[in-house]
């Protein structure tokens, strides 16, 4: 038995920045010391800091290390781990308190206003270790529901729970389940799925429950499987998840090991199973239908429904299909209760939603609020503001599919509805936050074109309207748009809405309507005055040096690749904005800042 | 694994483990002065053997932790006992047998053993 447990992160935000090596430093220091048999070393799932990483904890004083590097492990272990000596230079600064020692985590900006339901073991447990699962109350939900509960009385607890699907949609889990059980009575075969096929840009709460706590998500796909009646399970995980698939694959094999996938799980009739599908990288492939027809071996195409899954899914059979962390919530549900679940968030968003922080935030990563929460306490005091003093412009929710909040709606409750309301949508949860920097239609066009590269092309409003809407967008960033084109940029979007097949194409258009309807002026500023107010559409720029800053020093004339730059030492610089190609060059290299761009 | 009794067990045998993972230290804090001085005089199977009893027994709000020098060295090892309140009792010249008697009778039964306490050596 370990008297001190060392956690190190091991999500992809901190294998990027390095933690693979610390890890062995860990493992190498600790064993020179003698400690093996007194400190345990754990590689866990995602904290959630991911800006800070490698992040290591130590238990049981909860010390926490940020931005660790290899060559500080010898100093925490003869330190810490052996003397006992916090080594306090490297932990993270806001637990440090210029009076009172050593703040606990739980109190710090970034997780104090947290709830963590979804992410409960996300850097807690061993992802790899089922008993550690069990240790977290794991699998006890499962045990509970095939030896005291009915089908219906899960789905009743689902329903009464108010948990709605965290894919974006945001439809009622418990109904989703109600139907798939009763619409076909006679089925001789039910599927359960489960869509980790995260494809919004910047958005990893998905990732992070499968690579921190893949066994949760076995244990509420078997839940949902004894109560539509199904025994077998699909999760479509994408590709690029390496680590997650790697980790829920030992999950499944452990679980099967221990007896709680397979035949007569508790000893009751009860048999269950599942297998891992993976996806090759297509957007389309979370859109529900095209996730199924993608399982069942074809190209990843979407259906018109209906038929719903519910009725008509995976290869004809009634099927549920949830995302992860609506599965992730699944299990704490049935074992505290409806009620308690109900108690947390808005009147129509129960509970808790992950987002993954990103964008000009100084606390970049993966926090999870109450519903209800404003975007205000999300970027101000989780996010710790945006970074260099600038002013916040705008949060995008949704990624592709949803639309930007501007300012003054910076205070209203975070929940599926309100977001609906203010042209936005909740999305998977990616939330990037926006500063004075960013040009908005700049940022409208940058979606544009990553739905035009992901449309699949069946349908001709998306595959179509999609590419005219980022033409217009293209020529308005050019400096060539004219009021005709913002004009019709609204009727474009409001027919590829209505008349696009599946989800991704209804949803395409929702970052232009939004930037719209908010930043309406931005677009008239690029087409009127051929301006880009934020200083990103370089076709609208011209490079020019303020002659009361330039010292004459010929910088910019050295790094200046097309010569665009004429002048001498002591002579005044120009620059000939026919041969400047802004390249930013002469920016970078000015110290006086002496060259704007306007 | 087929019933439920197994998965009771396991939980059971995990939950202390697991529970030193917390980052909650309103509870009674065992800490065990872990200098070169207490290292010397023996503190690590002190150290050791409260931490693998109070999660072995699961005893609920017990963190064990270590600390720096105490100032005492003579009387090292030193484990030191804070209650919920912040109040705290000094154990002096601990070894294993000691540390095995404070949980017991301290941390179990909430009874301090004078007999150790530094007043009265």
């Amino acid at each position: 038995m370990f008297r001190s447990h060392v956690l190190v992160c091991g999500g992809t935000g901190c294998h990027a920045s390095g933690c693979g090596v610390v890890f062995t430093a860990l493992e190498t220091e600790i064993k020179k010391a003698g400690l093996e048999k007194e400190v345990g070393v754990v590689q866990t799932g995602c904290f959630g800091l991911c800006a800070l990483g490698p992040i290591m904890i130590v238990y049981p004083e909860g010390s926490f290390y940020s931005l660790v590097k290899d060559t500080d492990i010898p100093e925490i272990v003869n330190e810490h781990l052996l003397k006992g000596r916090v080594v306090e230079r490297l932990l993270y600064q806001e637990t440090v308190c210029a009076d009172e020692g050593i703040k606990s985590l739980n109190d710090t900006g970034f997780y104090k206003k947290q709830l963590r339901v979804a992410l409960r073991n996300c850097g807690v447990i061993d992802p790899d270790n089922i008993d550690e699962y069990i240790g977290a109350d794991g699998y006890e939900a499962l045990g509970k529901c095939l030896t005291e509960m009915t089908p219906d009385d899960v789905i009743k607890i689902i329903l009464d729970s108010g948990l709605r699907g965290r894919g974006g949609g945001g439809f009622p889990t418990g109904r989703k389940w109600q139907l798939a059980r009763n619409l076909v009575p006679d089925a001789d075969q039910k599927y359960v799925c489960c869509n980790a096929d995260e494809g919004d840009p910047g958005a990893f709460m998905d990732r992070s429950v499968l690579e921190g706590d893949p066994h949760v998500l076995i244990e509420a796909m078997a839940i949902a499987g004894y109560a539509i009646g199904a025994d077998m399970g699909y999760v479509y995980v994408r590709a690029e998840y390496p680590i997650a698939v790697k980790r829920l694959q030992t999950a499944i094999e452990k679980a099967r090991e221990y007896g709680l996938l397979g035949k007569n799980i508790f000893e009751t009739d009860f048999n269950f199973d599942m297998e891992i599908r993976l996806g090759a990288g297509a957007f389309v492939c979370g859109e529900e239908t095209a996730l199924m027809t993608s399982i069942e071996g074809h190209r990843g195409e979407p259906n018109p429904r209906p038929p719903f899954p519910a009725q008509k899914g995976l290869w004809g059979k009634p099927t549920v299909l949830n995302n992860v962390e609506t599965y992730a919530n699944i299990p704490q549900i049935i074992l505290k209760g409806a009620d308690w679940y109900a108690s947390m968030g808005t009147e129509k968003s129960k509970g808790t939603k992950v987002f993954a922080l990103g964008g000009k935030v100084n606390n970049v990563g993966l926090v999870e609020i109450p519903m209800g929460t404003t975007l205000r306490e999300v970027v101000f005091e989780i996010g710790g503001g945006i970074p260099d003093g600038k002013q916040f412009k705008a949060a995008q929710t949704g990624g592709p599919s949803g639309g930007c909040i501007p300012m003054s709606l910076i205070d209203t409750p975070i929940d599926f509805d309100n977001l609906i309301a203010i042209g936005s949508m909740m999305g998977s949860g990616g939330l990037i936050i926006m500063d004075e920097d960013n040009c908005m239609v700049d940022i409208a066009k940058f979606f544009l074109e990553f739905t035009v590269e992901e449309s699949c092309g069946k349908c001709t409003p998306c595959r179509i309207g999609t590419k005219r809407l980022y033409e217009t967008l293209d020529k308005i960033t050019s400096g060539n748009g004219t009021m005709e084109d913002v004009d019709g940029l609204q009727a474009l979007c409001d027919y590829i809405c209505d008349n696009s097949l599946c989800g991704l194409g209804q949803t395409a258009p929702n970052p232009v309507k939004s930037t719209l309807r908010y930043f309406r002026d931005e677009y008239i500023a690029h087409v009127k005055d051929r301006k880009c107010p934020a200083g990103v559409c370089t076709d609208l720029l011209t490079y020019k040096i303020v002659d009361e800053k330039c010292k004459m020093c010929t910088a910019c004339i050295k790094v200046c690749p097309t010569e665009a730059i004429t002048g001498a030492v002591k002579q005044p610089h120009f620059i000939d904005p026919v041969k400047c190609i802004k390249c930013d060059a002469c920016v970078g290299k000015c110290k006086f800042n002496a060259i704007i761009k306007e | 694994m087929k019933s439920l009794a197994e998965l009771k067990a396991i939980k059971e045998k995990m939950q202390g483990q697991v529970g030193v993972r917390s980052n909650d230290h309103a509870g009674t804090r065992v800490v065990v002065g872990m200098a070169t001085c207490g290292i010397a005089a023996g503190a690590r199977p002190v150290l050791q053997l409260l931490s693998a009893l109070v999660q072995e027994k699961n005893i609920q709000d017990v963190s064990v932790s270590q600390t720096g020098c105490i100032g005492l060295c003579q009387y090292e090892p030193i484990v030191e006992v804070f209650n919920k309140d912040g109040e705290k009792v000094t154990y002096v010249n601990m070894n294993e047998d000691k540390a095995r008697e404070i949980i017991d009778k301290h941390l179990v039964r909430g009874n301090v053993v004078t007999e150790y306490l530094v007043g009265n050596v």
